[in-house]
């Protein structure tokens, strides 16, 4: 462009940072964190626990967003043109409509009023959304911690090396040591050679040279050109094979088991809560197994593989028996999951409330079955009373296993310590 | 038409810059040709993401932050994305050189129509209409909104962002009341800003400290003053009698109501005068654009291109359609401005005897006065003719709360054009938009309570948000602020009060 010379200029700022607004739009969810953090835990209920990877539509009520202004109320006189006569004459009275604005709507000034219903409605990014949900637990950088995971060999090529099975045979290495061979082997003697034919030749070229001493010559060349002759081609010197080693990798496949008691003692509130930690435990999973599966169970007195929408919004009544869960849990894991190729994660939510006769069974098929095939097995218990027998069973077994978390959680906040453990103990 | 070589520019429909520049040639030539007298133009391409941060920013090229823009930027962009609303194809900033911003995405021929619009047509207005020649200073505004941006982000740091957002907020619930309508406000650059900004801190704080002094005056002193009122006569400025009065702000915060008073005076100008505004620049990217087509510069394709979009924007649906938001002030303006042509160039005897001094008159020396000496109000009371009143079908609705009918005050017939052109002027009058509310009086001597007085116009009472704007009001004041109605019979009754005594509860006390 010529543009200094012109009256005008243009300026190409396409590519110019966008996002100038950033600031500002920072600025606005900060203000209105409390309604937007409200509209957050709704929509948490409302979402699955495996939908992560999409931001939240937020509503905020747009009387609390509205920024006043001294303005004009309804009533008193207020007189208007509208352009389209189609049927009116000076003096024609006309039923006031619904709203008593006048004909029409008037000009827009209910946008500023903050009177109207509506909700001021935007999206957050999936980022913001996380931040919110899990800001009161003051969630850690998951990425930095690896967990201990199961691990796969994989083979891959490692080189060279020189003795292996035919079937590894690196031609190409063999070869090129081969021809290192030979060159080594013949060199001196062509060397020889190459002087001995001069000689010859010379000899032969000049009168009177002795007979004997050319014969001599030529029987002195015979014996070299045999010798060189016979280096032989390839040797089992030669030989290269390809070498291969094992790797350690870890799997990236995980299961993760969500069981929750369902009898009529827990209700919908103790859900959400459960459901958060659901939430957390399979966005901490997520963030490290690329492969994830989850298996809801819900039990009261029978167990039962359910999806998540019954397994949060069903209720059942009943007495509570949570060692069914364990055994269908186990069953499932060996008949899908089996041990050697899935990361077993378990979680297990609770109101505390069991069978006592129970209690010392789920302690059992713990200690037996589930917690030696486990990578970690958490138990949250939410509720406000005392603990009872189901609690001090899972105490127990803290002092044998290092991959059993207990905790109890009155509210949510008290979720994040239980990742913590969580984290502690795993974290390499 | 036929024998002038046409040798049109493409028509694209792609844009390029090479393009851009033939266009803008070709429109400036012709611009020459009716004196369109422009601050030089600066056009800038930007995405549309860019047109949105723009659109945020209520059209500043760059603004101090604060949470209300990034509200604004949800809106436009959950609009758009929701394809509610498309962005305006352009936004075109006051200042010299005059910045328009065009979108990537348009056409050539949509790039013409906003330059012809944009760079000639409000950059004319700007430069030469009266109100903005008194009211902003397109040479200085730039550099002022840097300094206003540095300055609000430099108290972000040292008093924490909530303390200036805190002062912002009630500096913009009463932004409204911060313009001077009858003083011209001097003009300075960035340089002399600040020096006069550090200054003034300390000038400013000794004239506060002085109208608030404690100490007593001697008894001589004190027969000689009789009790005086203040403010002397009634301030209708309520941030700059803030700005120069309130007794507990500090320095940095009366800077803060000074910026956001510059910023409403700055605007001013473009609430009184949309009507002529939109109305100037689409006569004449029309005017321009038709005479590019008749000197054979432009294809037929870029002219029905052209018109779709130029019909689209003069649309004025009628009162009873359900896309009537009122009257189009792009319908409106382009069509007076139609009209003012039509009546000097073919008056007709009911124009002659309606405008004796315009009919048969020198066309463009009277759009050009027109556009130069009015507001909308005065214009339209000025110029609005009986052809374009019965062209628009207009008619008068009385809307009185003490009936319980409306009844059609006026009719596009002989008896109503006189009425109608008064109500659509006065609907355009912003004293009449806003309610009259000025600062009636402080006790300077008492318990230093600031009272604002309300006069209702046509017994319109104050919306309710009113007692949260006092709210604002006694966060800036730092005491008991009153907000008084005067109605017809000169009696006073209070609507409002911040804090609110118990005999005055209206709603729930809550912190803003």
């Amino acid at each position: 462009m010529v543009g200094e010379v012109r009256m005008a200029n243009f300026i190409d700022r396409r590519l110019n940072a966008k996002g100038k607004s950033t600031v500002n739009r920072q600025r606005f969810i900060t203000r209105y964190k409390q309604q937007i953090k409200k509209a957050v835990s709704d929509a948490v209920t409302r979402r699955s626990v495996t939908d992560v990877d999409k931001g939240e539509k937020i509503g905020i009520p747009t009387r609390d967003i509205s920024e006043p202004m001294f303005h004009q109320g309804q009533g008193g006189v207020k007189e208007r043109v509208h352009p389209g006569n189609d049927q009116f004459v000076r003096g024609d009275q006309i039923e006031r409509p619904p709203g008593g604005d006048g004909a029409g709507a008037g000009k827009g000034k209910a946008s500023d009023s903050g009177e109207g219903q509506d909700d001021f409605v935007f999206e957050i990014s999936k980022d913001e959304y996380l931040e919110l949900l899990f800001e009161d637990l003051e969630l850690p950088n998951l990425q930095k911690n690896r967990l201990n995971k199961l691990v796969e060999y994989q083979t891959y090529r490692s080189g060279f090396t020189n003795d292996g099975v035919p079937a590894n045979i690196n031609i190409i290495r063999s070869l090129r040591s081969s021809l290192a061979r030979r060159i080594a082997m013949s060199a001196s003697k062509k060397k020889l050679l190459k002087e001995l034919e001069e000689e010859l030749l010379l000899l032969e070229n000049t009168p009177g040279s002795k007979a004997e001493t050319i014969m001599e010559l030529k029987k002195q060349i015979d014996l070299l050109k045999q010798k060189i002759a016979s280096v032989p081609f390839i040797d089992t010197f030669d030989l290269r094979y390809n070498n291969y080693a094992k790797r350690e990798v870890p799997s990236s496949q995980a299961v993760m088991f969500c069981l929750m008691d369902v009898s009529g003692s827990m209700d919908q509130a103790t859900k959400d809560m459960a459901k958060r930690f659901y939430i957390l435990l399979y966005l901490f999973l997520t963030r490290t197994y690329k492969n994830l599966d989850v298996v809801y169970i819900r039990h009261h007195t029978q167990a039962k593989e359910v999806d998540e929408h019954e397994f949060f919004y069903s209720q059942e009544t009943g007495g509570t028996i949570v060692s069914s869960a364990l055994k269908l849990m186990h069953e499932i894991q060996q008949a899908r999951y089996p041990a050697s190729e899935w990361n077993i994660y378990a979680a297990q939510a609770s109101d505390g409330d069991n069978w006592a006769d129970d209690s010392p069974t789920c302690r059992q098929l713990l200690d037996k079955q589930i917690l030696p095939l486990v990578r970690y097995f958490s138990y949250i218990e939410i509720t406000n009373r005392t603990h009872q027998t189901l609690w001090r069973e899972y105490e127990s077994l803290q002092q044998k296993y290092d991959n059993i978390a207990v905790q109890h959680i009155r509210q949510a906040e008290d979720i994040y310590p239980v990742f913590r453990e969580l984290f502690k103990k795993q974290a390499v | 038409m036929g024998n002038i070589a046409r040798t049109p520019l493409s028509d694209g429909p792609e844009w390029s810059f090479e393009l851009l520049q033939e266009y803008l040639d070709e429109i400036e030539r012709i611009a020459a040709l009716y004196r369109l007298e422009t601050y030089p133009n600066q056009i800038e391409v930007i995405t549309a993401e860019q047109m949105m941060d723009a659109y945020a920013g209520i059209g500043m090229p760059l603004g101090y932050t604060h949470w209300s823009f990034g509200k604004r930027f949800i809106e436009t962009e959950q609009g758009y994305k929701r394809g509610q609303m498309g962005l305006a194809y352009e936004i075109v900033i006051n200042s010299n050189p005059c910045i328009a911003y065009l979108m990537e995405e348009n056409t050539m021929t949509m790039q013409a129509l906003v330059i012809a619009h944009a760079s000639f047509g409000h950059n004319s207005f700007f430069k030469n209409n009266y109100l903005f020649k008194a009211w902003t200073d397109a040479g200085s505004i730039i550099d002022y909104l840097v300094f206003a941006k540095n300055y609000i982000s430099e108290c972000e740091q040292k008093y924490g962002v909530e303390q200036v957002e805190n002062i912002l907020d009630s500096c913009h619930a009463l932004m409204n009341y911060g313009v001077d309508r009858y003083k011209r406000p001097t003009e300075i650059s960035l340089k002399e800003e600040q020096l006069r900004q550090e200054e003034r801190e300390e000038y400013l704080q000794s004239q506060v400290n002085d109208l608030w002094r404690t100490i007593p005056l001697s008894p001589q002193e004190q027969a000689k003053t009789k009790p005086r009122r203040f403010p002397a006569e009634p301030e209708e400025n309520i941030l700059y009698f803030i700005e120069k009065n309130a007794p507990l702000l500090d320095p940095w915060q009366r800077e803060i109501v000074r910026i956001v008073r510059k910023m409403a005076q700055y605007f001013y100008p473009q609430k009184q005068t949309q009507v002529m505004n939109e109305g100037w620049a689409t006569f004449w990217h029309y005017t321009l654009l038709n005479r590019l087509y008749d000197d054979g510069k432009v294809t037929d394709r870029f002219m029905m291109e052209f018109l779709q979009s130029h019909t689209g924007v003069i649309a004025q649906p009628s009162y009873n359609s359900p896309y009537y938001k009122g009257i189009n002030p792009y319908a409106l303006g382009f069509n007076m401005f139609v009209d003012i042509r039509r009546i000097c160039e073919e008056p007709t005897d009911e124009d002659k005897a309606w405008f004796p001094d315009i009919a048969g008159s020198d066309w463009l020396d009277t759009l050009h006065f027109a556009m130069q000496n009015f507001k909308d109000e005065s214009f339209i009371s000025q110029y609005l003719s009986p052809r374009l009143i019965r062209q628009f079908k207009l008619f008068g609705i009385l809307d009185d709360d003490q009936k319980n009918y409306l009844s059609v005050s006026a009719i596009h017939d002989e008896q109503g054009y006189h009425d109608i052109r008064r109500i659509l002027s006065q609907q355009y009058n912003l004293s009449n938009i806003e309610p009259n509310i000025q600062v009636h009086e402080v006790k300077i001597s008492g318990d230093r309570s600031l009272t604002l007085r309300y006069v209702p116009s046509n017994h319109i009472p104050l919306a309710d948000t009113c007692s949260e704007v006092m709210k604002h009001l006694h966060r800036l004041w730092g005491f008991a602020v009153t907000l008084e109605e005067k109605d017809d019979e000169d009696n006073i009754n209070v609507i409002a009060k911040c804090p609110e005594h118990l005999e005055e509860r209206r709603k729930q006390p809550s912190s803003i």
